[in-house]
């Protein structure tokens, strides 16, 4: 086993705990953010006397978030860059507006017998989602040519889209709201569809629970192994099986949750998106040569042009696929409210901006990762589920939201005082840019502990 | 020398300065004695301790953090910062100039001093001093014009306005003309002659021997941190030769590996007529003409002092990384090869290792084994994927190979110290199979030990047929490690030498003149 090559000091103790997390520098933060949402909800759970974990709620809060989810996955890899993007609100509300209005009329276009009503639901959300993706990549190829290639900072170029793609929506939609077909919820709104015999569960739930399992077994047995034929110095033993029982446990308590909801109930299609996405975009910024280019721009610019990153279109990339992402969160949460309307996704931008900072992601770029920022997301739902669940007013929600993102920060800056990446040197520095020699150099640890480490071994 | 010697008394006196930094000595034991209405010259080869020396003057160094005393006309000083210094007369000009672009000359001469009162300008009184300012530095520029649209020249006579301002005593020009081109440096010469008339002192660090010779009265030769001596000009015999004597005369330690030329083929990499402009500064030129050529298993040494153009020279080659390119070509096994951009210079086997390593060489958030994969990832991609198990083999080797001190390559860079952290960035680019390495300055900054190693390595690389070009400031590494040397003054090729021929007087002389060799023979 590889287990007794690693150095003595680093087996036993905390320090394999946080290599759960990833191995070497990256598992620390994660695992300190996984903490904070894991005692949110164990408060939570406390004051609420138990709801916050009945499997309504948990389906309720994967259903009214997964659009926030989806918008942060696309905000790491544009913050880790080092850019922004204050549009998405207004991105999603104009691609919902066009795709609403298209999908309308196909459905009066499209004719067919009623036993074929599924089929043309089928088709009809299908093609609702390609427009979806489709509208936000353009939009996201206008965005990406004024940031790469005019070099306009992506905070002006996406402050004007938030004006010009909201001016959009309500130009065109008449600044009515527009209702959707019933059948079109199933994206945001539906469930996996039960199948098989009634035993109580969702069955549609069991099966992807078990193969959740399987997968972590899977992808932790086929990393050891890798590293054991580099002879890379990999945790002990125990930790492997402590951190694989640790996640198996979990998503069987997942599975339960989701499986035991009302009936007609199960785990959410949206959460199913969800996963794909995280699961996709944490390849590409772990495995790619494109996911390594953005950190290397976002690390330090001058050092990545001159070792042949072209760093305008990886510029081009990360504002593109954030409009693009931005469009798949809009469909989402269309087909969830089966409705579109003037005031669609006001103030997206900063739930998903909250929720990636909150994540662990640097101002300064260079810093973050998308299940780092999912984490981030989650505790910002839980936050506010929880305290609607308490009955707390939603002026008084804002206030703790604000006050948590602020901290949650603070306590990264302070953790590393004296580095290049943090809030505070930002505004120190007036138009501190990317144009910007890096600043001071990085000393601290924690530095870099943030850093993608490959969690897909089977790249 | 035509200019009659004021023998004034003593303005300054700065006894015994010892300045450590952490494990570096970079003053000991320094004095120094300026009269007043004098221009003293203080010279040195980089990093010799010349403008640590005039920090510890101006209180960018405060009283407290070195040892030994200031005595200024007549009365011990303790500077806290540059607030005080200047309150005393005491002006440092930097070679960065520290004029803000956007903002007119009149409000960049009184930035920080406005006149007026109770925080509101009286912008009457201004325009009228600086018009007078103005005057006596005899730019004739409008003083609403904005610094940006300046030529360097001007901007300096613009920071001299703004000592004057000041009522300065004693002027400090930190490599006053090094960007300034002939006839600039010239009407800055004189300017600093005229003011000495009218009872200014001047220190002046400059490399260009020839300014020193035909302005100063007496120059003070700085080495590794100690005054080496103090040449008074008016005495008569002192000559550049004499000057560079004292700036490099150190021994030469014997801690170059061996190498005999015998391992050298034929030229392969040609550079013809390489004309490159400042990216800012329109009238500039980095590199003036500039024609060279390296061989098969050849070190090739590029000396010049700091702002001669060697950088800016390489930097262009490499993907015109640095400035606009207006005419050249570039030979590669006799085929003309074009170079639009960097990922086109290591497609074609050309590494760049950059002269800072933390703001152009590291990302410093990575880790080592990503830094040393970084510029060449499709060497260990399928299809767009990156191969980690390879990266982390691949990574491994480089530590063994180059003895990299960290327990795994999983360690972050900003652990590593400069010497392993220049290693990393050498791994880095000896990944991409390079057949021209560019090394710039690469053993800046770390210490003895590590030098070796990396002078090793070079030797190594070029035995394995690749060209090196190496770029330095260090005479003696240059004599030790290159096979042959270029010499580069104001962006120009002023000499070629083979390293037999080449002794550290013959190479300042070329580096700070566009004599050629024969003539100052």
């Amino acid at each position: 086993m590889t287990d007794t090559t690693a150095p003595a000091k680093k087996s036993g103790g905390i320090r394999d705990l946080t290599k759960m997390f990833g191995s070497g520098q990256s598992g620390l933060r994660q695992f300190g953010i996984l903490g904070a949402l894991v005692l949110i909800i164990i408060i939570f759970e406390v004051l609420t006397g138990g709801k916050t974990l009945e499997p309504g709620n948990v389906i309720n809060i994967v259903r009214a978030n997964a659009y926030v989810l989806i918008l942060a996955v696309g905000m790491v890899m544009v913050i880790v860059a080092g850019h922004i993007d204050l549009s998405v609100g207004s991105v999603a509300a104009f691609v919902n507006i066009i795709t609403v209005m298209i999908i309308k009329w196909l459905d009066t276009v499209i004719v067919m017998p009623e036993s074929q009503e599924g089929l043309k639901a089928t088709i009809i959300i299908a093609l609702a989602l390609v427009i979806g993706v489709g509208l936000g990549a353009l939009v996201g190829a206008w965005q990406g040519f004024w940031v790469a290639y005019v070099g306009v900072p992506a905070f002006i170029v996406t402050l004007a889209g938030m004006l010009i793609f909201r001016g959009a929506n309500q130009y065109i939609g008449n600044s009515t709201p527009l209702t959707t077909p019933d059948y079109f919820g199933f994206i945001g709104g539906g469930y996996i569809p039960d199948f098989g015999p009634d035993i109580g569960f969702s069955n549609g739930t069991l099966l992807l629970g078990l193969l959740a399992i399987l997968a972590v077994v899977f992808v932790e047995y086929r990393m050891r192994t890798r590293q054991a034929k580099i002879g890379a110095a990999s945790a002990p033993l125990w930790v492997s099986v402590v951190k694989v029982g640790v996640m198996v446990v979990v998503i069987i308590f997942a599975t339960y949750l989701f499986s035991t909801g009302r009936v007609g109930t199960s785990f959410p299609v949206p959460g199913i998106l969800l996963v794909i996405l995280v699961l996709l975009y944490s390849f590409i910024t772990n495995n790619t040569i494109i996911g390594r280019h953005i950190y290397a721009v976002g690390g330090n610019w001058h050092a990545a042009e001159l070792s042949g990153v072209k760093i305008k279109r990886i510029n081009f990339f990360v504002m593109m696929n954030m409009s693009m992402l931005a469009g798949v969160a809009g469909v989402v949460a269309v087909s969830r409210s089966l409705a579109t309307g003037p005031n669609d996704g006001t103030g997206w931008e900063l739930d998903a901006i909250a929720a990636v900072f909150i994540g662990g992601a640097a101002v300064s770029g260079g810093i973050g990762t998308v299940i780092g920022s999912i984490i981030g997301g989650l505790v910002i739902a839980v936050l506010n589920n929880g305290l609607q669940l308490l009955h707390v007013s939603t002026d008084r929600v804002q206030i703790i939201k604000g006050l948590v993102l602020l901290i949650a920060v603070a306590l990264d800056v302070l953790s590393k005082r004296g580095g290049g990446a943090s809030l505070i040197a930002r505004f120190r520095r007036p138009g501190g840019d990317l144009g910007e020699t890096p600043a001071v150099a990085p000393s601290a640890p924690a530095e870099a502990s943030s850093r993608p480490q490959s969690t897909t071994p089977n790249a | 020398m035509e200019h009659a010697v004021q023998t004034g008394p003593t303005i300054l006196e700065m006894n015994s300065i010892t300045k450590e930094f952490p494990g570096v000595k970079a003053l000991d034991n320094v004095s120094l004695s300026v009269r007043a209405g004098e221009i003293h010259a203080i010279c040195g080869e980089n990093g010799a301790g010349k403008s640590t020396l005039m920090k510890v003057l101006s209180g960018v160094y405060p009283y407290g953090s070195y040892t030994g005393s200031i005595v200024y006309q007549g009365a011990e000083v303790q500077f806290k910062d540059i607030r005080s210094s200047e309150a005393a007369g005491i002006v440092i000009i930097h070679q960065e100039l520290a004029l803000i672009p956007e903002l007119s000359i009149t409000e960049n001469i009184f930035l920080g001093n406005e006149p007026g009162r109770g925080g509101v300008i009286d912008w009457s009184e201004a325009h009228l001093r600086a018009v007078d300012l103005l005057a006596r530095v005899g730019l004739t520029d409008d003083p609403n014009t904005k610094i940006k649209s300046l030529g360097v020249g001007k901007q300096q006579l613009v920071e001299i306005a703004k000592a004057l301002n000041k009522n300065v005593k004693l002027l400090i020009l930190d490599e006053p003309t090094a960007a300034l081109n002939e006839g600039d440096s010239q009407h800055l010469l004189d300017l600093i002659l005229g003011l000495k008339g009218k009872g200014v002192s001047s220190i002046m660090i400059s490399h260009k021997l020839n300014e020193i010779e035909q302005i100063s009265d007496s120059i003070t030769i700085i080495r590794d941190g100690k005054v080496i001596e103090t040449l008074d000009v008016s005495g008569g015999d002192v000559d550049e030769d004499r000057i560079i004597r004292g700036m490099v005369g150190r021994v030469l330690e014997n801690r170059y590996p061996e190498h005999d030329g015998s391992g050298i083929g034929e030229v392969f990499f040609e550079v013809r007529n390489w004309t490159v402009r400042h990216p800012l500064v329109a009238e500039r030129l980095v590199a003036k003409n500039s024609s060279f050529t390296v061989r098969r298993g050849e070190v090739v040494g590029f000396a010049g002092l700091m702002g001669a153009g060697r950088t800016e020279l390489a930097m262009s080659l490499f993907g015109q990384s640095y400035g606009t390119v207006l005419s050249g070509q570039i030979f590669m096994d006799g085929k003309e090869i074009k170079l639009p951009n960097v990922s086109a210079a290591i497609d074609h086997r050309i590494a760049y290792v950059s002269e800072d390593r933390k703001a152009l060489g590291l990302n410093l958030l990575d880790d080592i084994k990503t830094s040393i994969v970084s510029a060449k990832l499709t060497k260990i991609a399928k299809r767009g994927v990156v191969d980690d198990l390879q990266e982390h083999v691949v990574a491994d080797e480089y530590r063994g190979e180059l003895r990299i001190k960290t327990p795994t390559v999983d360690e972050g860079v900003n652990k590593l110290s400069g010497g392993n952290q220049q290693k990393v960035v050498l791994a880095k680019w000896m990944f991409t199979d390079p057949e021209l390495l560019i090394l710039d300055e690469p053993t800046r900054g770390i210490d003895v030990g590590a030098k070796t190693e990396i002078y090793t390595i070079i030797r190594e690389l070029a035995a394995t047929g690749a060209g090196v070009i190496l770029i330095s400031s260090e005479l003696p590494e240059l004599l030790g490690v290159a096979d042959r040397i270029y010499t580069i003054f104001e962006g120009q090729i002023t000499d070629e030498l083979t390293v037999d021929q080449a002794n550290p007087e013959t190479l300042m002389k070329s580096m700070t003149s566009t004599r050629s060799k024969k003539d100052a023979a």
